[in-house]
C-alpha cells in the first residue's frame, strides 16, 4: 500500500524547495509545495479507500514494516507505519486541512520575503506530523513529536529579524522541551516494562493486565505522557508559548497551532488510551487539567484586543475541551472535537489572516470595524466558523462539544456546568471578535501608511492599500471549503467510525443537557451582540467597574510574569553565574589554558637541556648510555 | 680475579678491564677538557680502547673477525679525524677560538 | 713473561691516558696519545694481532697523530686557560664514569670468568694472510665501501679547509 509515500511526498517538497527554492520562480515553488501536500492527501484517500475505510472496513490495524531501526537485547524497534481508524481520521484531517492551508498560504505570503523558506518549513512540518500520526511505535511518534516542535520553532521565528518573534520561537521550543522530557521518561518506562515500543503490542498487553496490580506503573506512565501532551497541546501549565506563537505568519497559526500540532497531544493520549484506562486517577487529572485550561483561557480571551491572540486563547480553551473529552473516557468524542475544531479553528485563523491582509497588517481589533462591506466573503465564512465554535445547533462544533459535555455530565456533573459556562464564554468572545471586526464603523487607517510595528503586530505586509479590500480567490476558496466543513462536519459520525477502537458508551444522555449547552452558546452570542453592536458603551463601563478583574484577565493573570520571576530569571541567572562564570570560564577554559601553560612550562624546563654546550650534550648521552647498558647488562646477566 | 703471586700469563678479562679503563679516561677527557682538539683526541682514545676490546675478543673466540672489525674502526677513525680536523679549522677561522664552550650557537 | 709484558704496557697506556686528560697544552696531550697507541700496539702483538699492531703504528700513530700535531701547530693552540669545568660535566660525568667502569668490570667478570690466559703466539688468526683472506672474501663489501668512505673524507676535508675563493 506504500504508506511511506504519505509523509515522503511533503519531505520531497521540503528538500526541493529548501535546496533549490532560492532560484525557483514563485509558481514553481507553489507547485512543489502545494502539490506535494495535495498529492499526499490524494494518496491518503486512495489508501483508505483501498483499505475499505470509507465502506466500513479497516477493523484491524494495517501495518507496514520498513526496516529494523534499533535492535538491542530484547528491545526491537522498527520503522513501521500503521493505519487504523484513529489514524485514518487524523490523516484525513492533517492532509486535508493542510492542503487547504497550503493553498491559502500561497496567496497570503505572496508579498513576504523568504517565500521558499516558508514553504520548505511548512512541508517539513507536514512530513513530521504525518510521521507522528502514522508511526506504529512510541519512538516514531516521538520522532514526529520532536520534529513538529522543531518546525514550530522555525516557523514561529520565521520573521527572524524581529526579536520578539525569535523570542517566541525560543519560548515555544523550550516549553515544549520540558514536556518532551516527560514524554521521553514515559517512553523509557514503557520500553523497560514491556520490552517493546510497538503500539499494538503494548496496548494488547495492557488490555490484558488487571487494573489493581499495575496501577502505579500506569499512573506514572500516563502522568509523564500527560506532561508531554500539556506542553505540545498548550494546556496548563505549559500553554504560555501558544499566545506568543502568534508572532509567526497566520497560515502557520492555522496549520500548526490550531489544526495539527497542538492536537498531537490529544492524539497521543487517545492512542495510549489503554494505559490511561488502567490507571486509577490519571484520567481524572487529564479532565481537570483540560477543564481548568478551558475555563482560564476563555476568561483571558474575553479581554484581548489582538484578533490573533483571541483565537490563540480560544485554541487553548478548545484543546482543554478535548482533554476533558479524553479525561472522562469519551475518547472518540475528543477526537471528534479535534476534527471539527480543525475545521473551524483553521477557518477562524485563515479568516483572521484575510482580515489582517485586508487591513494591511493591522491586527488590533479596536482599529477594525465595519469590514462587512469591504470583505463580504471573509465575513460569511467567519460567521460560519464562529457559529460552529459557539455551538450553534446542528453545526459541527455543537455536535462534538455536546458529546463531550454529555460525557462530562456522566462522569461528574460539576464538570458539565463548568463546561457549559465556558461554552458561553467561548461564544461571547468569538462573537465579540466578529462584531468588533465586521460591524460598526471602520476605525482603521484609511490611506497607505506603514503598519506600525508595536509588539502585537508582526505581520510584515509590505503592500498597502487605500481601503480594506477582499482577498484574492486563492485565499477565499479554501475559506469557503472550510466553512462548508464547519457547517456540515457534525454529520460525519466519527464516534461511530471509531467504535472498534473506542467502544461507545451505552445509553442516551438526557436531552436537557444538550439544550442547556446550546442555550449557553446562544446566550453568549446575544450578549456579544448587545455589547458590541447595540450598545458599544457597555464593555467600557463594565471594564471600569471591574477594573481589577479586567486588568487581571487582560494581562493573562500575569502568568508570564510569574514564570519569568520564578523559573526564567533563576535559570538564566544561575546559568550566567554558575555555569558561565564558574564552569565555562574557570573550569573549562582553565583546563584548556592550563594544558597549554603546562606544556609551555615543561617545554621551558626541557629547554635547559638545549644549552648549546657540546659537552653537556655529551654528558647526557653518556648518562643515557650508561643507563641503557646497565639495563641491558643486568637484565641479560640475571638470566 | 686471581691475585697473589704474578701468574705466568694474564687472563683475557684483564685486557678487557684495561680497555674499560682507557674508555673511561677517554670519556673523562671528553667531558672535562675545553680545547676542541683535546676533546677530539679523547675520542680517538675511546676508539683505541674499543679496538683493544675487539682484538681481545677475537683472541678469546679464536676468530679473526675481531681484527677485521678493528681494522675498519681504524679506517673510519682516520676518515673521521681528517674531516673533523677540517671542521675545527673552519670553526677556528670563523670564531678565532678553540674553546668548546664558545661554540654555543645552538643554545635554546 | 707475558704477564710482565702486559703489566708494563698496560701501565704505560694508563699513564699516558691520564696524562692526556690532565695536561693543559694540546701538544702534550697529543704526544701522550701517541704513547697510548704505541702501548696498545704492543698489546695487540701479545694478543696475536700482528697486522693490527702494524696498522696501528703506521696509520694511527704515524698518520693520524701527525695530522693532529700539524693542526695544533697550524692553529697555534696555546695553553688552555684555567680549567673551569661546567657543573653539569663535573657532577654528572665523574660519578657516571665510575659507575660505568664498575659496571663494565662486573660484567666482564661475570661473562668471562677466568678462562685460559693470553699467551703470546697462541692465536694464529691475526696474521696478514688470515686478515687478507677474510678481508677479500667475507668482508669484501665493507672493504670497498670504506674505500669510498675515505674518498668522501678526502673530499670533505679539502672542501672544508680550503680558503674561500673571492
Amino acid at each position: 500500500m506504500q504508506l511511506w509515500l504519505i509523509p515522503i511526498l511533503p519531505l520531497l517538497g521540503f528538500l526541493l524547495n529548501g535546496i533549490f527554492g532560492k532560484r525557483l520562480a514563485k509558481p514553481v515553488i507553489n507547485a512543489i509545495a502545494v502539490g506535494s501536500v495535495v498529492l499526499s492527501f490524494l494518496w491518503v484517500v486512495k489508501t483508505l479507500n483501498a483499505l475499505g475505510a470509507f465502506s466500513g472496513g479497516l477493523e484491524q490495524t494495517y501495518k507496514e514494516h520498513y526496516y529494523t531501526w534499533i535492535q538491542s537485547g530484547a528491545l526491537n524497534i522498527s520503522v513501521d507505519f500503521a493505519i487504523d481508524r484513529l489514524t485514518a481520521v487524523m490523516l484525513m484531517v492533517v492532509t486535508g486541512v493542510g492542503s487547504l492551508i497550503h493553498i491559502y498560504a500561497t496567496g497570503y505570503m505572496a508579498h513576504e520575503g523568504g517565500y521558499y523558506r516558508f514553504f520548505a518549513y511548512l512541508n517539513l512540518f507536514m512530513f513530521f506530523m504525518l510521521t507522528l500520526v502514522l508511526g506504529a511505535n512510541f519512538l516514531l511518534l516521538f520522532v514526529g513529536w520532536e520534529g513538529v516542535g522543531l518546525c514550530s520553532y522555525l516557523l514561529i521565528g520565521f520573521y527572524f529579524l524581529e526579536k520578539f518573534a525569535t523570542d517566541a520561537g525560543n519560548k515555544a521550543f523550550i516549553v515544549n522541551r520540558v514536556g518532551d522530557f516527560g514524554f521521553a521518561l514515559a517512553i523509557f518506562l514503557v520500553g523497560f516494562h514491556f520490552n517493546t515500543l510497538d503500539f499494538t503490542t503494548v496496548m494488547t498487553t495492557v488490555k490484558g493486565m488487571p487494573i489493581e496490580t499495575s496501577a502505579g506503573l500506569f499512573t506514572g506512565i500516563s502522568l509523564l505522557l500527560l506532561v508531554g501532551a500539556t506542553g505540545k497541546s498548550a494546556q496548563i501549565p505549559r500553554y504560555v508559548w501558544r499566545p506568543d506563537a502568534m508572532a509567526g505568519p497566520t497560515p502557520v497559526s492555522a496549520l500548526i497551532h490550531a489544526a495539527t500540532m497542538v492536537t498531537a497531544g490529544v492524539y497521543m493520549i487517545a492512542r495510549t488510551s489503554q494505559i490511561y484506562l488502567h490507571s486509577t486517577w490519571a484520567l481524572d487529572i487529564v479532565a481537570i487539567v483540560g477543564l481548568t485550561t478551558a475555563f482560564v483561557a476563555a476568561t483571558i480571551g474575553l479581554a484581548q484586543n489582538d484578533i490573533k491572540k483571541v483565537f490563540a486563547y480560544s485554541t487553548v480553551s478548545q484543546l482543554g475541551y478535548m482533554f476533558v473529552g479524553l479525561g472522562v473516557g469519551a475518547f472518540s468524542a475528543g477526537i471528534f472535537h479535534l476534527m471539527t475544531h480543525a475545521f473551524f479553528k483553521a477557518l477562524l485563523f485563515l479568516g483572521a489572516g484575510s482580515v489582517i491582509h485586508a487591513c494591511s497588517g493591522e491586527q488590533d481589533m479596536r482599529h477594525m470595524g465595519g469590514l462587512r462591506k469591504y470583505t463580504p466573503i471573509t465575513m460569511v465564512t467567519l460567521l460560519c466558523a464562529s457559529l460552529a465554535i459557539a455551538g450553534f445547533p446542528y453545526l459541527s462544533g455543537a455536535a462534538s462539544k455536546d458529546l463531550i459535555l454529555e460525557a462530562a455530565y456522566e462522569h461528574a456533573p460539576w464538570m458539565y456546568w463548568v463546561g457549559v459556562f465556558t461554552a458561553g464564554m467561548t461564544a461571547f468572545y468569538v462573537f465579540r471578535a466578529f462584531f468588533m471586526t465586521f460591524f460598526g464603523e471602520y476605525k482603521g487607517k484609511q490611506h497607505a501608511q506603514p503598519a506600525h510595528h508595536d509588539p502585537d503586530t508582526a505581520h510584515q505586509d509590505t503592500h498597502h492599500h487605500g481601503e480594506p479590500h477582499e482577498s484574492p480567490a486563492v485565499m477565499w476558496i479554501p475559506l469557503a471549503i472550510l466553512a462548508l466543513l464547519s457547517l456540515g462536519g457534525g454529520f460525519i459520525n466519527i464516534p461511530h467510525f471509531l467504535e472498534p477502537i473506542f467502544p461507545l458508551q451505552e445509553g442516551e444522555p438526557a436531552r436537557w443537557l444538550e439544550y442547556v449547552a446550546t442555550a449557553a452558546g446562544l446566550g453568549g452570542i446575544a450578549i456579544a451582540y448587545l455589547f458590541y453592536v447595540v450598545a458599544p458603551g457597555i464593555p467600557e463601563s463594565l471594564a471600569n467597574t471591574f477594573r481589577g478583574l479586567h486588568t487581571l484577565i487582560y494581562n493573562k493573570y500575569f502568568v508570564d510574569e510569574f514564570y519569568d520571576s520564578t523559573l526564567v530569571e533563576p535559570v538564566v541567572g544561575g546559568s550566567r553565574q554558575l555555569l558561565w562564570r564558574v564552569t565555562d570560564v574557570r573550569l573549562i577554559d582553565g583546563i584548556a589554558n592550563g594544558v597549554g601553560s603546562t606544556a609551555r612550562g615543561l617545554g621551558s624546563i626541557l629547554r635547559g637541556a638545549q644549552s648549546g654546550y657540546i659537552r653537556s650534550y655529551a654528558a647526557w648521552v653518556i648518562a643515557g648510555t650508561v643507563l641503557a647498558i646497565a639495563y641491558i647488562g643486568f637484565m641479560g646477566a640475571s638470566r | 680475579m686471581p691475585l697473589g703471586p704474578l701468574p705466568a700469563a694474564v687472563p683475557p678479562s684483564w685486557y678487557l678491564t684495561l680497555s674499560a679503563i682507557l674508555f673511561a679516561l677517554g670519556v673523562l677527557g671528553f667531558l672535562l677538557r675545553r680545547n676542541i682538539i683535546t676533546v677530539f683526541m679523547s675520542i680517538e682514545l675511546m676508539l683505541n680502547a674499543v679496538n683493544l676490546s675487539f682484538v681481545t675478543f677475537s683472541y678469546v673466540l679464536k676468530r679473526s673477525d675481531g681484527h677485521i672489525f678493528s681494522f675498519f674502526v681504524m679506517v673510519v677513525a682516520a676518515a673521521e679525524a681528517a674531516v673533523g680536523l677540517a671542521i675545527i679549522l673552519t670553526v677556528f677561522k670563523n670564531r678565532q677560538t678553540l674553546e668548546i664552550d664558545e661554540v654555543s650557537s645552538l643554545k635554546n | 713473561m707475558d704477564a710482565l709484558l702486559f703489566m708494563i704496557f698496560a701501565a704505560i697506556a694508563v699513564i699516558c691516558g691520564i696524562n692526556l686528560v690532565v695536561q693543559t697544552h694540546p701538544i702534550s696531550s697529543a704526544l701522550s696519545l701517541v704513547g697510548v697507541m704505541g702501548a696498545l700496539a704492543a698489546l695487540y702483538l701479545l694478543l696475536g694481532g700482528e697486522f693490527i699492531a702494524a696498522a696501528q703504528l703506521v696509520v694511527y700513530a704515524g698518520a693520524i697523530m701527525v695530522l693532529f700535531v700539524f693542526v695544533i701547530m697550524l692553529l697555534n693552540a696555546g695553553t688552555e686557560k684555567k680549567m673551569t669545568v661546567r657543573p653539569l660535566g663535573k657532577y654528572l660525568g665523574a660519578p657516571f664514569l665510575l659507575l660505568f667502569f664498575g659496571m663494565i668490570a662486573y660484567m666482564i667478570q661475570t661473562i668471562l670468568p677466568s678462562s685460559s690466559p693470553v699467551v703470546f703466539g697462541a692465536f694464529h688468526g691475526g696474521s696478514a694472510l688470515e686478515i687478507g683472506r677474510s678481508l677479500f672474501t667475507v668482508y669484501l663489501l665493507p672493504f670497498e665501501v670504506t674505500s669510498v668512505l675515505i674518498l668522501i673524507a678526502i673530499l670533505g676535508a679539502i672542501v672544508l679547509a680550503r680558503k674561500e675563493v673571492d
